[in-house]
């Protein structure tokens, strides 16, 4: 490998994880504390050092083997995760289920087992059912990290927008947050509500309610399950819910709007484009009821015209290519914290 | 003439009301004798004191899954799994490969339970020809040669014009309609019950209103055409209530609910212990209909308490090893319940609320008393089908240990109280867990 070579050979070793951090696995960031948050985002800025440098390399991962795995089309997680191992001094390698062995009919738990057994130390995941991840975090000894499991979670989505946020903002604790759009199919929308609330953000999701999760249309409530067992409050922490995208910007200073995938309309969710983008697009005049400067975010890819107008997606307040770019450091940062602790 | 005294032992036989000490005597397959001092005599004696003695349990629904199906479940398997549990009689659903839609596939259950099988097998036929709900299958036929009732179960009859003329055709020849009751549509390839699990996994939620409206749909036209519908597995608070309701009013509806839908809820697949992220997934709670809140299992079993809900079935569904591990939303439907049903049953219910719901309940629900006489009872007479609880037992559900080819259940390593001493079927021991 040249890897060491090419690293400069001054170049400082990245800090040692502090020790609020001991996991092995990233299934999501539900159950992130404020601290742990913490060291991901300053692990990030270290990254983010080492990616400004002429040779953006250091040999941190040397020897260890990262294997991509993904069940569903991608283009900035999977290249941002190539591109993150490969920094760290990782060999990376990319399997897509279309090509492999998956189109033979092999499962998901003898796919995984075979890149084990080949010598992957950390598995990036990829999949288009809920939970696959934690199926194969509890079946393999190799790391898992989850790039997204069907509509429940995109960890380091989420942490690629915290750091953006925290960026321009600084602290998020206080600040008004707004998620617009499909709010039900979004793993994004999901794993930022969980850390954008441990970090003392307000959260707000707009939508129409049949873009809602189930436990959030509480206008549609009329079963009376409401006293379960108390555990119900569990289904995602308390956010504010609103139908109403005028009212919802109100004083927001992140507006975070979501891709609309066309089949919703097949579904009976919705009643045209159209109609959505009246109703749910974010523009300019819009974002004129936010703060000023209010940060716009989409995590991609975008149907500009529909969620967002083009004017707004390149406008001063859009930091939606900085989310990429961030997207590179934050799985670098992700990458290194995880496999720090695998074996050797 | 072989005989077997049954001695010392709790009877509780709830056709008749029976809750007391006493012996019983089984004589060439039969019940002969109840009473004090019965069987002084018998070729064979059971000392049965410190247990209770009641009829075998009859379970309605069970997936024996032969023909087709065999690397989950057969005949043979099944119905030792039935004998474990304290069954004696297993109604087998028909949504076999290929399904059992005619007199030939009848005859074949028939057949191979009589020369494998460890208990009493009736079969279920389909509503519908291959069971794709378009026209309907043989259905005197079926019953002729032996089908005790009517389902497509595992789908709904989707059709409300078919539902109706299956019901109005099945009325003819005195055999009950059972219907999966969903509405595909609206259930929309949800996975488990919606609710605040299914938002907290992501998963796509099966609302307890495709249920119910399926379940007042059957109850409507069982209404107008004066025929039997039976309600498969009710699961929710709403079913419960609109079945009371059609009840009050006297339409020809009965209905089961299963050990599972007592007991557990949607929590089971989330709940993790260990497990790495903390969120189960737990594919052995992948069930459907789906589990639901502790609201809807208690109503479940207020139903069953009140007389709305007829009986316990298990709606046994075997699945092999690799039809579970795997994605969530790939993974089968179903839990394999026939040895967890007691176990279960007395969690929610007391000892004798138990019995009745898991042997003269479904035998009355189906009607299976009008075959075979005495079915469900002790009464002289009866068939020797006698099952032995220890209902103090505490034991731990270990799914490697089942009879059933299908270790799926979300159970293991769960403490149970209520065993299965000892199964006795057609005068013979067929289980022996003393």
């Amino acid at each position: 490998m040249t890897q060491e070579k090419l690293g400069p050979p001054t170049a400082p070793a990245v800090a040692e994880p502090p020790r609020a951090w001991t996991r092995s696995h990233l299934l999501d960031v539900d159950d992130f504390a404020p601290a742990e948050l913490e060291v991901v985002m300053q692990t990030t800025d270290a990254m983010k050092e080492v990616l400004g440098r002429d040779v953006p390399r250091v040999p941190a991962l040397r020897g260890k083997t990262i294997v991509t795995l993904f069940y569903e089309a991608s283009t900035r997680t999977r290249a941002s995760f190539e591109l993150a191992g490969k920094a760290l001094g990782a060999d990376v390698i990319n399997i897509s289920a279309g090509g492999s062995s998956v189109e033979k009919g092999e499962s998901l738990i003898d796919t995984v087992r075979t890149l084990q057994a080949v010598g992957a130390d950390v598995l990036v995941m990829r999949h288009w059912a809920a939970g696959a991840p934690y199926l194969v975090a509890r079946h393999l000894q190799a790391a898992v990290i989850n790039a997204g499991d069907g509509a429940h979670a995109h960890p380091t989505q989420a942490l690629l927008d915290l750091y953006t946020i925290r960026n321009h903002l600084g602290d998020v604790r206080g600040r008004r947050v707004v998620i617009v759009g499909d709010i039900e199919h979004s793993r994004v929308a999901r794993s930022n509500i969980w850390s954008l609330l441990a970090m003392g953000a307000e959260v707000i999701v707009c939508g129409p309610p049949t873009l809602l999760p189930a436990g959030l249309r509480s206008q549609k409530a009329s079963r009376p399950t409401v006293e379960e067992n108390g555990r119900e409050a569990m289904a995602l922490p308390p956010v504010q819910v609103e139908t109403n995208l005028e009212r919802a910007l109100e004083g927001a200073e992140v507006v975070m709007t979501l891709r609309l995938q066309k089949e919703r309309m097949q579904g009976g969710l919705l009643p045209s484009l159209r109609e959505y983008a009246t109703l749910y697009q974010l523009n300019e005049e819009r974002m004129s009821r936010a703060q000023t400067g209010a940060l716009v975010m989409h995590p991609g890819p975008m149907n500009e015209g529909i969620e967002i107008s083009p004017g707004l997606a390149s406008s001063l307040q859009s930091v939606i290519e900085e989310q990429v770019t961030n997207g590179v450091a934050v799985r670098m940062a992700v990458l290194y914290l995880i496999a720090r602790g695998t074996k050797q | 003439m072989t005989t077997l005294a049954i001695r010392g032992g709790r009877v509780i036989d709830p056709a008749k009301s029976v809750d007391t000490i006493a012996d019983l005597l089984i004589a060439d397959g039969h019940i002969a004798e109840v009473g004090p001092y019965a069987g002084k005599d018998a070729s064979e004696t059971i000392n049965a004191s410190g247990l209770v003695v009641c009829p075998g349990f009859v379970d309605i629904h069970a997936h024996l899954r032969e023909p087709g199906l065999e690397h989950k479940e057969t005949i043979a398997s099944g119905t030792r799994a039935a004998a474990r549990g304290g069954f004696t009689t297993v109604c087998a659903m028909p949504n076999t490969e290929p399904p059992i839609d005619s007199a030939g596939m009848i005859e074949f259950v028939l057949r191979t339970a009589q020369t494998q099988g460890a208990v009493r097998v009736l079969p279920i036929a389909c509503i519908t020809r291959g069971r794709v709900g378009k026209e309907l299958a043989d259905l005197a036929e079926l019953a002729q040669v032996g089908a005790v009732a009517f389902t497509d179960d595992g789908a709904p009859v989707a059709d409300a014009h078919l539902m109706r003329s299956a019901l109005e055709y099945a009325g003819m020849l005195g055999v009950p309609v059972i219907d999966h009751c969903e509405d595909a549509v609206l259930s929309a390839g949800g996975v488990m019950h919606e609710g605040w699990v299914s938002t907290r996994l992501g998963l796509r939620g099966n609302p307890a209103a495709a249920e119910e409206t399926i379940v007042a749909r059957d109850i409507a036209l069982a209404e107008a055409t004066g025929s039997h519908v039976h309600i498969a597995h009710v699961s929710t608070a709403g079913s419960v209530s609109i079945i009371r309701q059609a009840k009050s009013r006297a339409v020809r509806v009965t209905a089961e609910v299963t050990p599972h839908h007592l007991t557990l809820t949607h929590e089971a697949i989330i709940d993790a212990g260990e497990a790495p992220g903390g969120l189960a997934y737990d594919t052995n709670a992948k069930v459907n209909p789906p589990l639901r809140t502790q609201f809807d299992a208690e109503a479940c079993a207020e139903g069953l308490r009140d007389g709305t809900i007829d009986c316990i079935a298990t709606d046994h569904a075997p699945h092999a090893i690799q039809d579970k591990l795997c994605e969530f939303d790939t993974a089968a439907f179903g839990i394999s319940g026939l040895e967890t049903a007691l176990g279960l049953a007395l969690t929610a219910l007391s000892l004798q609320e138990a019995v009745r719901a898991l042997t003269i309940g479904p035998v009355r629900a189906l009607g299976l008393d009008a075959r075979i006489e005495g079915l469900g009872t002790l009464s002289a007479g009866a068939p020797g089908d006698v099952v032995l609880v220890e209902p103090e037992a505490e034991w731990t559900v270990e799914p490697e240990t089942f009879a059933s080819k299908g270790k799926n259940t979300p159970l293991a390593g769960r403490t149970l109280h209520g065993g299965v001493a000892a199964t006795i079927y057609d005068g013979r021991i067929v289980f022996d867990g003393r």
